[in-house]
Protein backbone atom coordinates (compact mmCIF):
# COMPACT_ATOMS: atom_id res chain seq x y z
CA UNK A 1 0.00 0.00 0.00
CA UNK A 2 1.35 3.38 -0.76
CA UNK A 3 1.97 6.45 1.32
CA UNK A 4 -1.20 8.06 1.26
CA UNK A 5 -0.27 12.30 0.98
CA UNK A 6 -1.91 14.47 3.38
CA UNK A 7 -4.96 16.36 2.87
CA UNK A 8 -3.88 19.58 4.20
CA UNK A 9 -5.32 22.77 2.58
CA UNK A 10 -4.85 24.93 5.38
CA UNK A 11 -1.75 24.21 5.53
CA UNK A 12 -0.69 26.83 2.45
CA UNK A 13 -2.05 29.71 4.45
CA UNK A 14 1.16 28.99 7.65
CA UNK A 15 3.99 31.75 7.80
CA UNK A 16 7.29 30.68 7.82
CA UNK A 17 10.43 32.76 8.54
CA UNK A 18 12.69 33.10 5.75
CA UNK A 19 15.06 35.63 7.21
CA UNK A 20 15.67 35.78 10.54
CA UNK A 21 15.52 39.72 11.45
CA UNK A 22 16.07 42.41 14.80
CA UNK A 23 13.20 42.13 17.60
CA UNK A 24 12.36 45.14 19.10
CA UNK A 25 10.80 45.65 22.24
CA UNK A 26 8.11 48.68 22.06
CA UNK A 27 6.58 48.93 25.11
CA UNK A 28 5.55 45.42 26.07
CA UNK A 29 4.90 44.48 22.90
CA UNK A 30 7.99 42.15 20.67
CA UNK A 31 7.95 43.91 17.12
CA UNK A 32 9.60 40.75 15.34
CA UNK A 33 11.75 42.54 11.99
CA UNK A 34 11.65 39.09 10.52
CA UNK A 35 11.10 38.46 6.74
CA UNK A 36 8.43 36.05 6.68
CA UNK A 37 7.16 34.61 3.53
CA UNK A 38 4.12 36.84 3.55
CA UNK A 39 6.60 40.09 3.88
CA UNK A 40 8.61 38.36 0.97
CA UNK A 41 5.39 38.48 -1.04
CA UNK A 42 4.50 41.81 -0.62
CA UNK A 43 8.00 42.93 -1.32
CA UNK A 44 7.34 41.21 -4.68
CA UNK A 45 4.25 42.82 -5.29
CA UNK A 46 5.76 45.92 -5.10
CA UNK A 47 8.55 45.63 -6.91
CA UNK A 48 7.08 44.32 -9.81
CA UNK A 49 4.15 47.12 -9.50
CA UNK A 50 6.57 50.02 -9.26
CA UNK A 51 8.65 47.97 -12.02
CA UNK A 52 5.84 47.67 -14.57
CA UNK A 53 4.93 51.69 -13.98
CA UNK A 54 8.56 52.87 -13.94
CA UNK A 55 9.04 50.96 -17.43
CA UNK A 56 5.70 51.96 -19.00
CA UNK A 57 6.00 55.58 -18.31
CA UNK A 58 7.00 56.91 -21.69
CA UNK A 59 4.32 59.58 -22.26
CA UNK A 60 3.80 58.39 -26.08
CA UNK A 61 0.45 59.72 -28.17
CA UNK A 62 0.20 56.04 -29.78
CA UNK A 63 1.02 53.64 -26.34
CA UNK A 64 2.42 50.73 -26.94
CA UNK A 65 1.30 47.71 -24.84
CA UNK A 66 1.97 48.20 -21.43
CA UNK A 67 1.12 51.96 -21.35
CA UNK A 68 -2.11 51.01 -22.92
CA UNK A 69 -2.72 48.14 -19.78
CA UNK A 70 -1.41 51.19 -17.34
CA UNK A 71 -3.57 53.46 -18.86
CA UNK A 72 -6.04 51.48 -18.92
CA UNK A 73 -5.87 50.52 -15.27
CA UNK A 74 -6.01 54.05 -14.26
CA UNK A 75 -8.96 54.49 -16.14
CA UNK A 76 -10.92 52.21 -14.45
CA UNK A 77 -10.68 54.08 -11.33
CA UNK A 78 -11.01 57.79 -12.81
CA UNK A 79 -13.58 57.28 -15.29
CA UNK A 80 -15.47 53.49 -14.05
CA UNK A 81 -15.52 54.45 -10.56
CA UNK A 82 -14.50 58.17 -9.28
CA UNK A 83 -16.23 60.04 -12.51
CA UNK A 84 -19.43 58.32 -12.12
CA UNK A 85 -19.85 57.53 -8.07
CA UNK A 86 -18.31 60.78 -6.79
CA UNK A 87 -18.30 63.34 -9.39
CA UNK A 88 -16.02 66.04 -9.76
CA UNK A 89 -15.52 66.35 -6.20
CA UNK A 90 -13.92 62.79 -6.28
CA UNK A 91 -10.65 63.60 -8.41
CA UNK A 92 -8.18 64.60 -4.98
CA UNK A 93 -8.61 60.46 -3.85
CA UNK A 94 -8.48 59.23 -7.15
CA UNK A 95 -4.63 58.18 -6.12
CA UNK A 96 -5.56 56.78 -2.58
CA UNK A 97 -8.44 54.94 -4.53
CA UNK A 98 -5.92 53.64 -7.26
CA UNK A 99 -3.58 52.82 -4.94
CA UNK A 100 -5.96 50.55 -3.18
CA UNK A 101 -6.89 48.76 -6.52
CA UNK A 102 -3.20 48.05 -7.75
CA UNK A 103 -2.06 46.85 -4.17
CA UNK A 104 -4.51 44.31 -3.97
CA UNK A 105 -4.84 43.56 -7.63
CA UNK A 106 -1.32 42.53 -8.06
CA UNK A 107 -1.33 40.61 -4.43
CA UNK A 108 -4.45 38.93 -5.50
CA UNK A 109 -3.05 37.63 -9.49
CA UNK A 110 0.37 36.69 -7.96
CA UNK A 111 -1.40 34.18 -5.40
CA UNK A 112 -3.27 32.60 -8.41
CA UNK A 113 -0.53 33.11 -11.43
CA UNK A 114 2.58 31.77 -9.46
CA UNK A 115 0.23 29.49 -6.92
CA UNK A 116 1.36 26.70 -9.94
CA UNK A 117 4.65 26.34 -7.77
CA UNK A 118 2.52 25.89 -4.94
CA UNK A 119 0.81 22.89 -6.41
CA UNK A 120 3.78 21.67 -7.41
CA UNK A 121 5.25 21.37 -4.21
CA UNK A 122 7.79 24.61 -3.72
CA UNK A 123 6.84 27.31 -2.10
CA UNK A 124 7.26 29.82 -4.04
CA UNK A 125 4.28 31.93 -3.48
CA UNK A 126 1.86 32.84 -0.67
CA UNK A 127 -1.45 34.30 -0.93
CA UNK A 128 -1.44 37.65 1.49
CA UNK A 129 -4.57 38.38 0.63
CA UNK A 130 -6.00 35.87 2.38
CA UNK A 131 -4.70 37.00 5.58
CA UNK A 132 -6.60 38.43 7.67
CA UNK A 133 -3.98 40.53 9.12
CA UNK A 134 -3.41 42.44 5.48
CA UNK A 135 -6.84 42.86 4.78
CA UNK A 136 -8.00 44.28 8.13
CA UNK A 137 -5.33 46.99 8.09
CA UNK A 138 -6.36 47.58 4.30
CA UNK A 139 -9.84 48.02 5.85
CA UNK A 140 -9.66 49.61 8.81
CA UNK A 141 -7.36 52.29 6.73
CA UNK A 142 -9.61 53.19 4.60
CA UNK A 143 -12.67 53.17 7.02
CA UNK A 144 -11.01 55.26 9.36
CA UNK A 145 -8.80 57.69 6.42
CA UNK A 146 -12.36 58.20 5.37
CA UNK A 147 -14.11 58.73 8.68
CA UNK A 148 -11.72 61.51 9.69
CA UNK A 149 -12.13 62.87 6.67
CA UNK A 150 -15.64 63.85 6.89
CA UNK A 151 -14.72 65.67 10.08
CA UNK A 152 -11.93 67.19 8.88
CA UNK A 153 -14.32 68.82 5.93
CA UNK A 154 -17.56 69.06 7.66
CA UNK A 155 -17.38 68.86 11.56
CA UNK A 156 -19.51 67.94 13.77
CA UNK A 157 -22.29 68.47 11.34
CA UNK A 158 -20.81 65.37 9.92
CA UNK A 159 -22.29 63.21 12.70
CA UNK A 160 -26.14 63.88 10.85
CA UNK A 161 -25.25 61.15 9.06
CA UNK A 162 -26.90 58.80 10.96
CA UNK A 163 -29.57 60.61 11.11
CA UNK A 164 -32.60 59.46 8.95
CA UNK A 165 -35.18 62.28 8.51
CA UNK A 166 -38.76 61.64 8.23
CA UNK A 167 -39.09 59.06 11.64
CA UNK A 168 -40.08 61.41 14.20
CA UNK A 169 -37.79 61.77 16.90
CA UNK A 170 -38.55 58.28 18.77
CA UNK A 171 -38.15 56.25 15.40
CA UNK A 172 -35.08 58.84 14.23
CA UNK A 173 -33.26 57.24 17.63
CA UNK A 174 -34.10 54.10 16.77
CA UNK A 175 -32.41 54.66 13.20
CA UNK A 176 -29.56 56.43 14.61
CA UNK A 177 -28.68 52.91 16.55
CA UNK A 178 -29.26 50.66 13.35
CA UNK A 179 -27.03 52.92 10.71
CA UNK A 180 -24.45 53.31 13.87
CA UNK A 181 -24.35 49.90 13.84
CA UNK A 182 -24.43 49.21 10.20
CA UNK A 183 -21.85 52.00 9.31
CA UNK A 184 -18.92 50.72 12.03
CA UNK A 185 -19.56 46.90 11.12
CA UNK A 186 -18.32 48.23 7.22
CA UNK A 187 -14.61 47.57 7.62
CA UNK A 188 -15.38 44.17 9.08
CA UNK A 189 -17.08 43.33 6.15
CA UNK A 190 -14.59 44.84 3.75
CA UNK A 191 -11.63 43.05 5.19
CA UNK A 192 -13.69 39.73 5.59
CA UNK A 193 -14.95 39.95 1.85
CA UNK A 194 -11.71 40.06 0.47
CA UNK A 195 -9.97 37.68 3.05
CA UNK A 196 -12.87 35.25 2.52
CA UNK A 197 -13.06 34.75 -1.01
CA UNK A 198 -9.54 34.39 -1.51
CA UNK A 199 -9.22 32.20 1.08
CA UNK A 200 -11.93 30.17 -0.13
CA UNK A 201 -10.80 29.80 -3.54
CA UNK A 202 -7.25 28.90 -2.32
CA UNK A 203 -8.98 26.00 -0.26
CA UNK A 204 -10.83 24.67 -3.10
CA UNK A 205 -7.73 24.50 -5.78
CA UNK A 206 -5.61 23.03 -2.82
CA UNK A 207 -8.09 20.65 -2.03
CA UNK A 208 -8.97 19.26 -5.95
CA UNK A 209 -5.13 19.36 -6.23
CA UNK A 210 -4.40 17.22 -3.73
CA UNK A 211 -7.43 14.58 -5.08
CA UNK A 212 -5.43 14.65 -8.55
CA UNK A 213 -2.10 13.38 -6.48
CA UNK A 214 -4.31 10.96 -3.65
CA UNK A 215 -6.18 9.31 -6.77
CA UNK A 216 -3.46 8.82 -8.74
CA UNK A 217 -1.24 6.70 -6.45
CA UNK A 218 -4.79 5.01 -6.11
CA UNK A 219 -4.83 4.46 -9.55
CA UNK A 220 -1.20 3.64 -10.75
CA UNK A 221 -1.48 0.59 -8.07
CA UNK A 222 -2.83 -1.68 -10.82
CA UNK A 223 -5.50 -4.02 -11.51
CA UNK A 224 -9.12 -2.25 -10.58
CA UNK A 225 -8.41 0.67 -9.08
CA UNK A 226 -6.66 1.88 -12.19
CA UNK A 227 -9.98 3.46 -12.62
CA UNK A 228 -8.97 5.68 -9.92
CA UNK A 229 -7.23 7.43 -12.52
CA UNK A 230 -10.26 9.15 -14.33
CA UNK A 231 -11.45 10.98 -11.04
CA UNK A 232 -8.22 12.48 -11.13
CA UNK A 233 -8.57 13.90 -14.19
CA UNK A 234 -11.73 14.77 -13.51
CA UNK A 235 -9.84 17.10 -10.76
CA UNK A 236 -6.90 18.09 -12.59
CA UNK A 237 -10.36 19.65 -15.39
CA UNK A 238 -11.41 20.87 -12.84
CA UNK A 239 -7.82 22.75 -11.30
CA UNK A 240 -7.37 24.28 -14.67
CA UNK A 241 -11.31 25.80 -14.44
CA UNK A 242 -10.51 26.79 -10.70
CA UNK A 243 -8.03 28.59 -11.54
CA UNK A 244 -9.61 30.73 -14.41
CA UNK A 245 -12.03 31.29 -11.90
CA UNK A 246 -10.37 32.67 -9.46
CA UNK A 247 -8.38 35.29 -11.72
CA UNK A 248 -11.78 36.45 -12.53
CA UNK A 249 -12.36 36.95 -8.83
CA UNK A 250 -9.15 38.22 -8.08
CA UNK A 251 -9.34 41.00 -10.12
CA UNK A 252 -13.32 41.46 -9.38
CA UNK A 253 -12.64 41.33 -5.82
CA UNK A 254 -9.52 44.36 -6.22
CA UNK A 255 -12.07 46.29 -8.26
CA UNK A 256 -14.76 45.68 -5.58
CA UNK A 257 -12.53 46.90 -2.17
CA UNK A 258 -12.22 50.08 -4.70
CA UNK A 259 -15.64 50.75 -5.19
CA UNK A 260 -17.08 50.10 -2.07
CA UNK A 261 -14.11 52.46 -1.18
CA UNK A 262 -15.37 55.24 -3.55
CA UNK A 263 -18.39 54.25 -2.48
CA UNK A 264 -17.79 55.45 1.02
CA UNK A 265 -15.73 58.39 -0.02
CA UNK A 266 -18.68 59.66 -1.62
CA UNK A 267 -20.43 59.68 1.49
CA UNK A 268 -17.92 62.28 2.68
CA UNK A 269 -17.22 64.45 -0.41
CA UNK A 270 -20.99 65.05 -1.52
CA UNK A 271 -22.38 65.12 2.56
CA UNK A 272 -25.33 67.18 2.63
CA UNK A 273 -26.42 67.15 -0.86
CA UNK A 274 -27.93 64.16 -2.62
CA UNK A 275 -28.89 62.71 0.53
CA UNK B 1 -7.52 -2.22 11.37
CA UNK B 2 -10.98 -2.05 13.45
CA UNK B 3 -12.67 0.57 12.00
CA UNK B 4 -14.16 1.65 15.51
CA UNK B 5 -11.04 2.89 16.04
CA UNK B 6 -11.04 5.93 14.18
CA UNK B 7 -14.42 7.44 15.67
CA UNK B 8 -13.80 10.71 17.19
CA UNK B 9 -14.74 11.94 19.87
CA UNK B 10 -18.43 13.52 21.13
CA UNK B 11 -16.46 16.95 20.93
CA UNK B 12 -14.88 16.68 17.58
CA UNK B 13 -17.70 15.44 16.12
CA UNK B 14 -20.17 18.38 18.05
CA UNK B 15 -18.28 20.67 16.51
CA UNK B 16 -17.82 19.24 13.02
CA UNK B 17 -21.49 19.38 12.97
CA UNK B 18 -21.49 22.84 13.96
CA UNK B 19 -19.53 24.03 10.99
CA UNK B 20 -21.48 22.63 8.68
CA UNK B 21 -24.85 23.72 10.22
CA UNK B 22 -22.78 27.28 9.98
CA UNK B 23 -22.22 27.26 6.46
CA UNK B 24 -25.33 26.64 5.45
CA UNK B 25 -25.87 30.60 5.88
CA UNK B 26 -24.18 30.35 2.80
CA UNK B 27 -27.53 28.96 0.61
CA UNK B 28 -28.52 32.34 1.44
CA UNK B 29 -26.19 34.12 -0.16
CA UNK B 30 -26.36 31.71 -3.50
CA UNK B 31 -30.02 31.85 -3.57
CA UNK B 32 -29.22 36.03 -3.26
CA UNK B 33 -26.81 35.62 -5.97
CA UNK B 34 -28.98 33.97 -7.95
CA UNK B 35 -31.78 36.31 -7.85
CA UNK B 36 -29.27 39.81 -8.34
CA UNK B 37 -28.16 38.01 -11.95
CA UNK B 38 -30.89 36.99 -12.96
CA UNK B 39 -32.87 40.32 -12.55
CA UNK B 40 -29.95 41.96 -13.98
CA UNK B 41 -30.21 40.05 -17.03
CA UNK B 42 -33.56 40.31 -16.92
CA UNK B 43 -33.22 44.07 -17.28
CA UNK B 44 -30.25 44.15 -19.53
CA UNK B 45 -32.21 42.19 -22.17
CA UNK B 46 -35.52 44.29 -21.65
CA UNK B 47 -32.84 47.13 -22.19
CA UNK B 48 -29.31 46.63 -23.67
CA UNK B 49 -28.31 50.21 -23.99
CA UNK B 50 -28.68 50.76 -19.97
CA UNK B 51 -26.78 47.67 -19.11
CA UNK B 52 -23.37 48.84 -19.50
CA UNK B 53 -24.01 51.50 -17.02
CA UNK B 54 -25.64 49.68 -14.53
CA UNK B 55 -22.62 47.26 -14.38
CA UNK B 56 -20.51 48.93 -11.28
CA UNK B 57 -24.38 48.66 -9.36
CA UNK B 58 -24.16 44.70 -9.95
CA UNK B 59 -20.86 44.37 -8.89
CA UNK B 60 -21.75 46.15 -5.80
CA UNK B 61 -24.27 44.67 -5.20
CA UNK B 62 -22.45 41.29 -5.63
CA UNK B 63 -20.03 42.43 -2.94
CA UNK B 64 -22.94 43.56 -0.56
CA UNK B 65 -24.79 40.14 -0.84
CA UNK B 66 -21.77 37.96 -1.18
CA UNK B 67 -20.78 38.94 2.46
CA UNK B 68 -23.45 37.52 3.92
CA UNK B 69 -22.87 34.51 2.41
CA UNK B 70 -18.78 35.07 3.76
CA UNK B 71 -20.26 35.67 7.35
CA UNK B 72 -21.40 31.85 7.25
CA UNK B 73 -17.90 30.71 5.73
CA UNK B 74 -16.07 32.65 8.06
CA UNK B 75 -17.72 31.69 11.33
CA UNK B 76 -17.65 28.17 9.96
CA UNK B 77 -13.61 28.24 9.74
CA UNK B 78 -14.06 30.23 13.44
CA UNK B 79 -15.41 26.63 14.81
CA UNK B 80 -13.09 24.42 13.07
CA UNK B 81 -9.53 25.90 13.42
CA UNK B 82 -10.84 28.22 16.47
CA UNK B 83 -9.33 26.61 19.73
Amino acid sequence: MAQQPAIEPMHQFLIHKIIQGPVFHVGGLAVDMSITNSVASMIAGAVILIAFFALTARREIVPNRGQALAESLYNIVDRVLVGPIIGHGGKPYVPYIFTLFLVILVLNLMSVVLAVGNVAGFDLTFAVTSQLAVTATLAVLTFFSVFILGFVKHGPRFLGLFWVSGMGIFGGIAMVLIEMISYFVRPLTLALRLFGNMLGGHVVMSLFGSFVVALAIVGLSGGLATLALIPSILSFAMIVGLTGLELVVAILQAFVFAALATVYLNEVVNFGHGH
Amino acid sequence: MNPVASVVDFHTSAKLIGAGLAAMGMIGAGVGLGVLFGSYLQAAIRNPAGAASQQTMLFLGMALTETMGLFAFVVSLIILFGS
